[in-house]
């Protein structure tokens, strides 16, 4: 039995279709990635499985519980973050966390151990309002406060927007040690580079699921020969590279451009034909979980 | 589960009292209003300047207007012609005018025979400070007619304010104003704004029902409301002096009962409202706006179009207001205003239905 | 192309006994997209405020567009634009209607407005949707939106608050496009972002620590120098020595 599975999962707000038709599962034990723009429907799809909305076609089940039918049933097994760390500001960290304990009708003794690793952290800080902590410390307190009735799921909706790069970076390692201790995590980001720290991924776009495997497979998919080309010139570089023969797409990647090609380019003669750059640097690369949303979603 | 129950009503007092500037004022606003009405219908009478209009300056009329010359609250101005009354009130040269009858010795002396006669003194009176013209009256009475007093011959006509509005009439509007305050704005912004906070989506996602998740928000406004009803009544008994003769058990259990129904105002508005902006804009238009209106508390719903006394009868401040007066001014026991008590419950409990059918446990 | 727009020395700015900003220097150069980066309360927003005229250092000098920040505030403010991500545009206006308003409230004529609202909305191939509302646009719509409304009055310097953060790739890549157009015609970018990805992007970067620049160099050589694959390597290295508590 899988841990999440969602069939031909559908819902409108009026006209817009904020989720299209979209399947997928996620195995018991797993961390998997929901990994999409702002808009794509994530928080739709979390709201769904978590119960807060009703789908408007399709079938989801969490913890093989029908989402619509069983839903009180779901609500007491699942931990839930929403997309705004979702704590009271004028309660102290503690008086948040016994608050969220008193909730679900547990006590903080009895799940310290299982937030320890988290908690620990913030501890120092209990007297404080929790509207008064930096977004790494709310981060960390939203999620003890998702995990103090012992959830065999966890579902995250972007936990780590609008924090700092060590403090997301922390989060991930926190996230991979509630993996060995058996819950399945569901969690969903707008950052790509995020998406390695998973074990599955799902890609979504426009309420789209545009694939669905981890992350290695989903770079395997791309079969397209890439480049990395870099010049001082950035601009007239992007602009120039278009109009080279077998460049199927060229768009800015950080430092340098990657370009698609078809497979009757050769590099020697695009870097004859791009003589004028005297700074070029032309190499062949693996592509990123990028590379391959930008190409799933011109598909 | 009664724990958890416990630790929501915890949660939310920390709020409130979290909130100091907010508590304050819903503490002290009722305050300051008793207050200020206490002041304003202190009874002192000073420097009063009267006009007289006598068409004949007879023994009497002298002897009269000696008597008020000599007192220290009023200031004689002369005598003035008819035809100037309305022109020296309105400038403010005179606060009251007493105006003699054409006969005035020979219809007193009847009057004193016990003949029934017409008005035979008429005081027009400035009445736009109320306070001051009720005293006013009741002076130039006793010191115009002396041990002489007889009703009969005084006539008192109010200018500019012709119901008489005695301040402690006030004291039921205040107390149906406040309500609503506390109980149905704050109870609505506070539910709103877990809506908008995103706590709202983790409280429904826990086991817990929404009923409960109600009511553990409710009962500290609730308590707090209790509070300020025990100020207000103890400010209206000892400082204004509000008689109450007709029972406190009464007038605290229907209170009890508008409490409730501003706690399912409040609750019903936060289900409609998806900000705290809004869920204040519909408790000022849709709360507000119409107590202040339409329910007698600044304009009485005699006076008012008749389409709007149709529409006040849907206001739940205008029978709680209706029957806290006839409670504690007019001294009625509770018995008195049933028809009031039962239509505020039968309001109270039609609203909490449909605010709890329509707060469910799903986003949409 | 070595010509300075921003220039700032030693620049502090103390909000009573606490530094927020301490003694930092730099310059940024004509054309350059330079890249602010640091962690939540490392003092980039003070920082920012203070080039853009809108507070006072405490101590330090700096010229933002030849502009002295002491004392020629109101005329910074005429020759930069500002974008950040959360105050974006007005949702209730037309397209058009938003380039109105900002051009006329940079003082543009009615005649150079028009001009300047068409030759930006046709680079965007978003002449024909002109009379759309902006509430009824994607984000990426409206992102690339507001930068081309920061630039309407030809500033020299555009102030850039995490620009693409939660954007789609396709939508960010076209956005990074608008940016290195603007740039080649020498428009400075300076860009503050918590996102490390995008400050891959710039020609420069700068990396705040405590109130302090602790790092300043090109992506390549700030890789090289900390020995790390990414800039987020880079930056946790140096963040993680922090030692003031991020609010």
């Amino acid at each position: 039995m899988h841990a999440i599975e969602v069939e031909n999962l559908s819902k409108s707000y009026g006209k817009v279709k904020a989720l299209d038709a979209a399947s997928f599962a996620v195995r018991n034990g797993e961390l998997f990635g929901l990994i999409g723009p702002d808009g794509a429907g994530k928080s739709t799809l979390f709201r769904l499985l978590t119960t807060l909305l009703t789908p408007e076609s399709g079938k989801a089940t969490v913890n093989g519980l029908d989402t619509v039918k069983d839903y009180i049933a779901i609500r007491s097994r699942i931990g839930y973050m929403p997309g705004k760390f979702s704590l009271y500001p004028d309660l102290t960290v503690e008086e948040n966390l016994e608050f969220f304990a008193a909730l679900f009708g547990v006590t903080l003794e009895e799940s310290y151990d299982l937030i320890e690793p988290i908690y620990k952290q913030i501890e120092p800080f209990k007297e404080r309002a929790a509207g008064k902590l930096s977004g790494g410390m709310k981060q960390k307190l939203a999620l003890s406060c998702a995990l103090i009735h012992r959830p065999g799921i966890l579902f995250l909706d972007e936990p780590t927007t609008g924090v700092d790069a060590v403090s997301r970076s922390e989060f991930w390692d926190m996230l991979s040690g509630l993996k060995e201790r058996g819950i399945t995590i569901l969690v969903s980001t707008p950052y790509m580079d995020e998406a390695s720290r998973c074990d599955r991924i799902a890609l979504i776009n426009e309420g789209h699921i545009l694939g669905v495997d981890t992350p290695q497979g989903i770079v395997d998919g791309f079969r397209s020969p890439l480049y990395s080309i870099r010049s001082r010139h950035v601009f007239a570089l992007l602009n120039a590279a278009r109009q080279q023969e077998g460049v199927l797409e060229c768009y800015p990647f950080g430092e340098s451009h990657h370009m698609i090609t078809d497979s009757a380019f050769t590099k020697e003669r695009f870097m004859k034909a791009m003589s004028g750059f005297k700074d070029l640097e032309v190499k062949e690369i693996e592509p990123t979980i990028e590379d391959m949303f930008i190409k799933l979603m011109k598909r | 589960m009664k724990h958890n129950f416990l630790s929501f009503v915890k949660k939310e007092s920390l709020h409130i009292l979290r909130d100091k500037r907010t508590m304050l004022v819903v503490m002290l606003i009722p305050v300051v209003l008793m207050v200020l009405f206490g002041f304003a219908i202190s009874t002192e009478v000073n420097n009063i300047n009267v006009a007289v209009v006598a068409p004949e300056r007879t023994d009497g009329v002298k002897e009269a207007v000696d008597r008020l010359a000599n007192n220290s609250n009023f200031t004689f101005k002369g005598y003035i012609g008819q035809e100037r009354i309305d022109e020296c009130l309105r400038t403010g040269k005179a606060t009251a005018v007493v105006v003699f009858a054409a006969d005035y010795d020979r219809l007193a002396m009847q009057a004193t025979e016990g003949v029934p006669v017409k008005p035979i003194i008429q005081v027009i009176l400035d009445a736009s400070n109320v306070n001051m013209a009720t005293s006013a009256t009741a002076y130039l009475q006793s010191i115009l007619l002396g041990a002489k007093a007889q009703q009969a011959m005084f006539e008192t006509r109010m200018l500019f304010n012709p119901q008489m509005k005695s301040a402690y009439n006030f004291v039921p509007g205040i107390m149906g104003f406040i309500f609503i305050l506390v109980c149905a704005m704050m109870t609505s912004v506070s539910i709103v704004r877990e809506k908008e906070s995103g706590t709202m989506e983790v409280l429904l996602v826990s086991p817990v029902r929404p009923v409960k998740i109600i009511f553990a928000k409710m009962i500290p406004y609730f308590t707090i409301s209790c509070v300020v009803l025990v100020t207000i009544l103890l400010l209206a008994r000892y400082l204004l002096g509000v008689p109450m003769s007709g029972g406190v058990s009464g007038i605290f259990a229907l209170s009890l009962v508008y409490l409730a129904l501003s706690l399912s105002l409040g609750l019903l508005v936060s289900t409609i409202a998806g900000t705290q902006m809004a869920a204040l804009l519909i408790s000022a238009m849709v709360m507000m706006m119409p107590i202040l209106m339409l329910s007698g508390l600044l304009f009485p719903i005699e006076n008012l179009p008749k389409f709007f006394q149709v529409i006040s009868n849907i206001v739940p401040a205008r029978w709680y207001i209706d029957a806290m007066r006839k409670m504690m001014i007019q001294g009625l026991p509770i018995a008195a205003v049933w028809k009031e008590c039962a239509i505020l419950l039968g309001m109270t409990v039609s609203l909490l239905a449909v605010s709890l059918k329509k707060f469910n446990d799903k986003l949409e | 192309m070595n010509e300075t727009v921003i220039s700032v020395r030693n620049l502090t700015k103390c909000f009573g006994s606490f530094t927020a900003v301490n003694g930092i220097s730099f310059d940024v150069h004509k054309g350059e997209i330079f890249g602010f980066l640091g962690a939540n309360g490392a003092g980039k927003t003070t920082a920012m405020r203070m080039l853009c005229g809108l507070s006072y250092p405490t101590r330090g000098s700096g010229t933002v567009a030849g502009f002295d920040i002491t004392r020629e505030g109101e005329q910074i403010k005429r020759h930069i634009g500002y974008m950040s991500q959360r105050f974006s545009l007005y949702n209730d206006l037309t397209i058009w209607e938003n380039m109105q308003l900002f051009a006329g409230i940079y003082g543009l004529t009615k005649k150079d407005t028009d001009e300047r609202a068409k030759v930006l909305l046709e680079r965007l191939d978003f002449f024909s949707e002109r009379n759309t509302l902006v509430g009824s646009l994607p984000l990426g719509w409206k992102q690339k939106l507001a930068f081309a409304i920061a630039t309407i009055h030809r500033p020299d310097v555009v102030f850039l608050d995490e620009p693409t953060g939660g954007v789609d790739p396709m939508t960010r890549r076209q956005f990074w496009e608008l940016i290195y157009e603007a740039a080649e015609s020498g428009t400075t970018i300076f860009v503050t972002t918590h996102y490390m990805d995008e400050a891959e992007y710039c020609s420069r970067v700068s990396i705040m620590v405590d109130g302090e620049v602790r790092a300043l160099d090109t992506p390549t050589r700030l890789k090289e120098q900390f020995a790390a694959e990414s800039m987020d390597e880079v930056f946790r290295t140096l963040a993680r020595g922090a030692k003031r508590e991020e609010q």
